[in-house]
């Protein structure tokens, strides 16, 4: 089974590279870009067929690892 | 007092490290390895600086998993005095030993220079050997040394007087919140900090101000 894991930063977490892409975007000509938060995606292989138990384990991975909840929130998606 | 460096890959601030616990105390420190599941009775444990498993997924994330953390833990837990330094510091806060979070600098540029600290609370065993809003010379080098807390995390250490250095006029090189350079846990006995003060204890290095958090904490005659 594969998954996608989504980890972007909490709101209200400054997030300076977002703010330097938005300064990019700017100069490359591309206008009306009024803010972007980069994060991070993390496509893992399970090897098993039961999605519960793949949710709680990719959920436990976001919590232990993969994630730092102190700033950021996670997602998880089973595809 | 009996000290233990830990080593984890990546890092290059441990031989600084023990060159300066060694100079100052006159004993060498034990050295633990990350997977090492004990540490030696030692007074005071120090988590160098550098580049622990190439900074990958966050600063210090993957080090603040590895098995040492749990025997750091415990003996945190049992009053032994713990110091992150730089990315000890990052490794400390993904641990959940310290609160918060050390985010990419707000200039989004590795600093490497010297700062000035203001020592905001001089009543600690790390801090002993300084006096109250003392201002100091340290030495950082960082890429990810932005402090964050959330509004109630930062109200409560401010309030129980847990941030005991901050960058002072003017100097702070990361953007972090409150100026803050390092933290000490509740309890007073885990502190971490960016600044690397064990850069700074005899004259070749230009200057000695970071010699009294290492005569302090070690309990020796400064």
């Amino acid at each position: 089974m594969k998954a996608r894991v989504t980890v972007t930063l909490k709101n209200g977490v400054l997030d300076p590279q977002g703010k330097a892409i938005v300064g990019a975007l700017g100069s490359l000509g591309f206008e009306g870009v009024g803010s972007v938060r980069q994060g991070k995606v993390f496509d893992v292989e399970l090897d098993t067929s039961d999605k519960a138990k793949a949710e709680a384990n990719l959920k436990a991975m976001c919590e232990k690892l993969l994630a730092n909840t102190v700033i950021e929130d996670y997602a998880v998606e089973l595809i | 007092m009996k000290s233990a460096v830990v080593l984890l890959p990546g890092l290059n601030r441990d031989r600084d490290m023990i060159a300066a616990l060694t100079k100052i105390s006159g004993v060498a420190p034990h050295t633990v390895w990350q997977t090492d599941t004990e540490i030696p009775d030692v007074d005071l444990i120090v988590i160098p600086g550098g580049f622990s498993y190439g900074d990958y997924l966050r600063c210090g994330a993957i080090a603040a998993r590895m098995p040492v953390m749990e025997a750091i833990r415990e003996k945190a837990n049992k009053g032994v005095m713990v110091m992150g330094v730089c990315n000890g510091f990052q490794i400390l806060v993904e641990a959940g030993l310290l609160p918060g979070a050390l985010m990419r600098n707000a200039s989004l540029k590795f600093v490497c220079r010297q700062v000035k600290l203001e020592v905001t609370n001089a009543n600690t065993p790390f801090t002993r050997g300084y006096s109250h809003g003392q201002i100091i010379q340290c030495p950082v080098a960082h890429h990810d040394g932005n402090y964050f807390a959330d509004a109630e995390t930062l109200a409560r250490i401010e309030g129980d007087g847990q941030v005991v250095f901050r960058y002072a006029e003017g100097t702070n090189p990361n953007g972090s919140m409150n100026d803050i350079a390092g933290i000490i846990n509740k309890n007073g006995n885990v502190l971490g900090l960016m600044p690397h003060p064990e850069n700074l204890i005899e004259a070749a290095h230009g200057g000695t101000d970071g010699r009294a958090l290492f005569t302090g904490v070690l309990g020796i005659a400064a």
